[in-house]
């Protein structure tokens, strides 16, 4: 269940809140939609459920279009809009039984798929009441339960964890991971952590255009040009002879001391070279008691950071 | 088909759910039942076994009830996101249209059908025409079929089911007084053209006994044109603007 997504363009009056953009999700994949608000994830969102048509371009769900298959399509995926709208009158069961029917789940199997997703999304506790008596939590899990009722090959969950709390933001993540071991996911969302936790690979969006688009480690390789470390050394006469010591390093560019705790310092080492190695037998070379070497990552805030803002 | 049958059944669900079923039946089963048995023009001061009295007053409190009835059908689940829950089901926009248009129709059938009893009544009390009553049971049902129909598209408008509410009532205040009055004040082909527009004429010449293809097409070319009109308002979701 692929979906493929061809030069994508959606117009609101001259805005283009979607530009030409082209991407590919395969079968299986979980895939995480980021950007700052109002980037475009959500009308993308829009064109793939076949609510919205796009102004231009195409996308084709397991090879059918959504401008000729919607009927297709939409039976093939599950949906969880942005806002989670419920009809808060109705009962909660009731309202999973109408989801279930509206996408032809067969009459014989109606129950049984509403029981499954009730047992799933963890409602079983809340199952007698009206979907507006439930805690916003709560609410979201019916708007999952909806979604999966009838076990569709695609997710596409718009901001799924919005309004929960940490634990609920943990299960749910939990969930959404489960699912995707036999299910395609797209998600959204604007919380970075997250992506991480559940995602294979991130899009990330910026002004209805794609940015980047790979695994978190791969956008992190390409944000970090060269190995950035942090050492502590104790025991040393004064820091100025470490500091001295490190500078000559071969493999060093840059060595720069931490203000507040004494003998710390961040070395930058030259492009493709580290100089893990070097440093430890310096240390062990002046009799300096090394206590701690850590490598520096590029934060994912700072590389969404720095593709997003102009 | 199946799926506009789900959609009704959730609407109709949803009108005994929120008491606005019980209320309109039982405001609609007393308004013409106090003018049909006590009051006016009622069945003992015209001494004749026939339905009419029920049936004029049927057609304003109808007229003022439908709207009531559809003013939140599309306003409120576009201004609540569910429709788009709704659309991006295996349903078409017509189906949803469809699925809430019988919802109130069968609706308002229950409705008349509450008050057969007057009929059954009246029977026993004189010698009735049962082809009028029936042909006015008809009649209702056409006319409510209309207001209906114009009642989501008003809905279809807007998000705000007030606006709706008033716009309903001021499209059917056309077809219901104006178009009749128009008709009186110009003569020769201009007269003939609102006389066909008012509902009046139509639903005069059908409760009195007649079935014409013309009042036929009347009803049901107004019904599917408010339908109509829906679903392409519906459906400029997709249209760059």
């Amino acid at each position: 269940m692929g979906i493929l997504v061809e030069n994508l363009t959606k117009k609101y009056g001259t805005q283009r809140a979607v530009n030409n953009i082209s991407f590919e999700v395969k079968t299986g994949e979980i895939v995480g939609f980021l950007g700052p608000n109002g980037a475009g994830k959500t009308t993308t969102m829009k064109i793939i459920t076949c609510f919205m048509a796009p102004t231009d371009g195409d996308v084709k769900v397991n090879g059918l279009s959504i401008h000729e298959n919607q009927n297709e399509i939409k039976k093939k995926i599950g949906y969880l809009p942005e806002s989670n709208p419920l009809y808060y009158e109705m009962p909660m069961l009731e309202y999973l039984e109408y989801a279930a029917r509206l996408h032809g789940v067969p009459t014989s199997k109606v129950q049984e798929r509403v029981m499954a997703m009730v047992r799933k999304t963890g409602l079983n506790a809340e199952k007698h009441k009206n979907i507006g008596e439930l805690s916003k939590g709560y609410k979201q899990r019916v708007g999952l339960a909806q979604a999966m009722i009838h076990d569709p090959e695609i997710l596409i969950l718009d901001e799924p964890t919005t309004g929960l709390d940490p634990n609920q933001i943990v299960e749910i993540r939990k969930l959404i991971r489960e699912l995707g071991r036999e299910k395609t996911v797209i998600l959204s969302t604007h919380i970075l952590p997250e992506v991480e936790a559940t995602s294979d690979r991130i899009l990330i969006i910026n002004d209805g255009k794609i940015v980047a688009d790979g695994t978190a480690a791969t956008l992190r390789k390409q944000a970090q040009g060269e190995e950035i470390l942090r050492v502590q050394v104790t025991e040393a006469t004064n820091s100025d002879e470490i500091y001295n010591g490190i500078s000559k390093l071969d493999s060093v560019s840059m060595v720069d001391p931490v203000p507040e705790t004494p003998n710390t310092f961040i070395i930058n080492s030259k492009d493709s070279l580290s100089s893990r190695k070097s440093i430890f037998n310096l240390c062990v070379k002046n009799n300096w008691v090394l206590t701690e070497m850590t490598p520096l990552e590029t934060k994912l805030e700072d590389i969404f950071r720095d593709l997003t803002t102009n | 088909m199946n799926e506009i049958w789900i959609i009704t059944k959730r609407e109709l669900k949803s009108f005994f759910d929120s008491l606005s079923a019980y209320i309109l039946i039982t405001v609609f089963l007393g308004l013409t039942g106090f003018f049909t048995w006590l009051y006016g023009s009622d069945i003992f001061f015209i001494g004749q076994a026939t339905l009419q009295p029920f049936f004029s007053i049927a057609y304003w409190t109808l007229f003022f009830f439908i709207p009531a009835l559809t003013m939140k059908m599309i306003a409120e689940e576009k201004k609540s996101g569910t429709m788009e829950l709704l659309l991006t089901k295996p349903v078409s926009d017509f189906q949803v249209i469809l699925g809430k248009f019988f919802a109130v129709v069968l609706l308002v059938v229950v409705a008349l059908a509450l008050s057969l009893p007057y009929y059954i009544t009246i029977w026993a009390i004189g010698p009735i025409d049962h082809a009028a009553v029936w042909l006015g049971y008809f009649g209702m049902i056409l006319m409510s079929m209309t207001f209906i129909s114009i009642g989501i598209f008003a809905s279809s408008i807007t998000n705000n089911q007030i606006v709706a509410f008033l716009l309903s009532l001021f499209i059917g205040v056309f077809f219901l007084i104006i178009f009749n009055v128009l008709a009186s004040s110009f003569t020769g082909n201009m007269g003939l053209f609102f006389n066909y527009l008012s509902l009046s004429t139509h639903f005069e010449s059908i409760s009195r006994g007649v079935i014409d293809s013309k009042d036929l097409i009347y009803f049901l070319s107004i019904t599917f044109l408010g339908l109509f009109l829906a679903q392409q308002i519906l459906s400029k979701r997709n249209i760059a603007e």
